[in-house]
């Protein structure tokens, strides 16, 4: 349970939202080219990271628009969030 | 904490029974010996089993009863079963939608009937049924589609009625907020202690010779020239022919340390349980659709079990609306709960796959095996899972009832799918 800063809304409740997966996963370019294996990598394999975790949210609840969070998966506690057309955010230093 | 029992040198494995109950209970039960030893590991062995849960104990003690791979040693990074076997609500069926799955748990639940003698220790098992409630036309639709599969594949399986529901579970609130309009019934379902399962294979993996090495957590892999070699802990290098990984929440990170991902995300599943009282709910009850699970302990208290979060989290702890959402259709359905107190809440880490079927297999590096993706429900399958693993291990090839369950599914396209059947609750 944590609390999100939505960033157009603000500080909200957790309940509020809803998470849609590790962020910044690109649709292959060249659909024709790929085999078998690398569309199982883009469709079901994820990096699932216990640590610094970068992960699309919506507010759900609330505004309704998507962003992205830097959430630590081994804490829960969040470095940043912020909006799909915003440089990335750098990994903290530590890891907690 | 209990100190420590002694086990003297070459002095044979007690066998448990009414007699030696009796002879140590004369004695004061100061003649006990330890469960199993706590060895230092040895510099190699033949297979190394990564992760000390139920999967991995079951898995070390088929290896040393039914095949003959040489020295085996079960690596926790904790204590013994301190991960979701501890953790879970101990619901055992085996009514599965797809033909592979029929396989899989009805070998573990075939297994779980002689456990407790197999083992020479009492885990418990209790096939006390397990009803999977309807509350709407979509769910006995489902029901009913089940029940159909489930003939089909010669699995005990009975489609009840409202009424015939409100007979096995009088407490039941069959007209409320989530009508209940029948159930899908497995009477040859039920539960076990899941402490004792992790204990009992332990002592019997241990007396056939498998080390047990508890706060030893694997931090990486030896591999040399794409084959694995062993593995790295704080207690020094330990090398292996074969490493076999059962590590639940924590697959995703383990292979990582190989050099590959798993199609995985470990999402925290909750449960929670109450006070003790008098024995009154004698079955096992499931909702999929309103997210809730009961049945009471041998202690008394009713042991509930709730929703998975959807975030991605290694905690160990869920969220707080999530409790609030079980509690909610918990009470309706079972108005007498309101006046009981909560004893406990945790989570565990479940990891769960797309198609909510485990993944039992080989992997990009040679005799580096893996077992996970149970995800949110396990540990009815824990006999068959260790079974099969330990003998596709032991030869290098999946067993037959394992080979379905392979990561190359999710490339080949033939998923398993159980989203359906398991919703987000076992
Ligand atoms: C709340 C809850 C309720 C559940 N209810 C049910 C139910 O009713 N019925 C059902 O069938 N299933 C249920 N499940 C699922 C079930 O608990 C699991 O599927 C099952 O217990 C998995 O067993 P395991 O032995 O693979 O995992 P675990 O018991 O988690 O064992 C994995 C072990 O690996 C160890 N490990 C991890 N990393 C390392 C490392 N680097 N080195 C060494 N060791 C490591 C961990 O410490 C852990 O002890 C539930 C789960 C939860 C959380
Ligand atoms: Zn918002």
């Amino acid at each position: 349970m944590f609390i999100i800063d939505c960033p157009w809304c603000g500080t909200r409740d957790q309940s509020e939202f809803t998470t849609h997966g590790e962020a910044h996963i690109t649709r292959p370019e060249d659909p024709e080219t790929l085999d078998d294996a690398e569309w199982a990598q883009y469709v079901f394999y994820r990096n699932n990271v216990k640590g610094w975790y970068r992960e699309r949210w919506v507010h759900s609840s609330g505004c309704g628009r998507w962003f992205n969070l830097l959430r630590n998966t081994a804490s829960d506690a969040i470095a940043a969030s912020y909006r799909p057309e915003d440089p990335l955010p750098p990994l903290p230093e530590d890891s907690y | 904490m209990t100190r420590p029992l002694p086990r003297a040198g070459k002095k044979p494995p007690q066998k448990y029974s009414i007699f030696s109950l009796a002879r140590q209970a004369m004695q004061g039960h100061q003649g006990w010996q330890a469960a199993w030893r706590s060895p230092e590991p040895q510099p190699e062995y033949d297979v190394i089993i990564v992760g000390g849960g139920g999967h991995g104990l079951a898995t070390a003690y088929y290896l040393a009863k039914e095949t003959n791979v040489g020295r085996i040693a079960v690596l926790e990074k904790g204590w013994l079963a301190g991960g979701n076997t501890a953790r879970n609500t101990t619901i055992i069926r085996s009514n599965y939608l797809c033909d592979e799955s029929a396989r899989l748990y009805g070998h573990a639940h075939d297994l779980w009937e002689g456990l407790s003698q197999d083992l020479n220790y009492n885990v418990m098992f209790s096939p006390r049924g397990v009803i999977m409630l309807s509350h709407n036309v979509h769910d006995q639709q489902v029901a009913a589609r089940h029940y159909h599969a489930l003939n089909l594949n010669g699995i005990d399986s009975t489609l009840l009625s409202a009424e015939e529901v409100k007979e096995k579970v009088p407490l039941i609130n069959i007209h409320g907020r989530y009508p209940v309009l029948g159930g899908l019934y497995q009477a040859r379902a039920g539960n076990a202690r899941h402490d004792a399962v992790a204990w009992g294979y332990a002592r019997a993996a241990d007396q056939m010779g498998v080390d047990i090495i508890e706060n030893c957590p694997v931090e990486d892999f030896v591999i040399e020239n794409g084959v694995v070699k062993g593995v790295q802990t704080p207690k020094g290098v330990i090398r292996a022919g074969k490493v076999g990984v059962v590590a639940a929440g924590h697959s995703s990170v383990l292979a990582e340390m190989a050099g590959f991902r798993m199609p995985l995300e470990s999402v925290p599943l909750q449960a929670f349980v109450s006070e003790p009282i008098k024995p009154c709910f004698d079955t096992v009850v499931m909702s999929n659709s309103v997210h809730i699970y009961m049945s009471q302990s041998d202690k008394g208290e009713l042991v509930i079990g709730a929703g998975s979060d959807n975030y991605v989290s290694y905690t160990q702890r869920g969220s707080f609306d999530l409790f609030d959402h079980a509690v909610q259709p918990l009470l309706e359905l079972y108005p007498f709960v309101a006046r009981l107190r909560m004893l406990r809440q945790w989570a565990g880490i479940v990891d769960v796959t797309r198609d909510r079927s485990p993944i039992i297999t080989k992997t990009p590096i040679e005799n580096l095996f893996f077992n996970c993706g149970w995800g949110t429900g396990g540990f009815k399958a824990t006999p068959g899972s260790g079974h099969v693993f330990a003998h596709s291990i032991a030869k290098g090839e999946m067993h037959d009832i394992a080979a379905p369950f392979g990561m190359d599914r999710f490339s080949t396209g033939a998923l398993i799918d159980e989203a359906a059947a398991a919703a987000v609750m076992h």
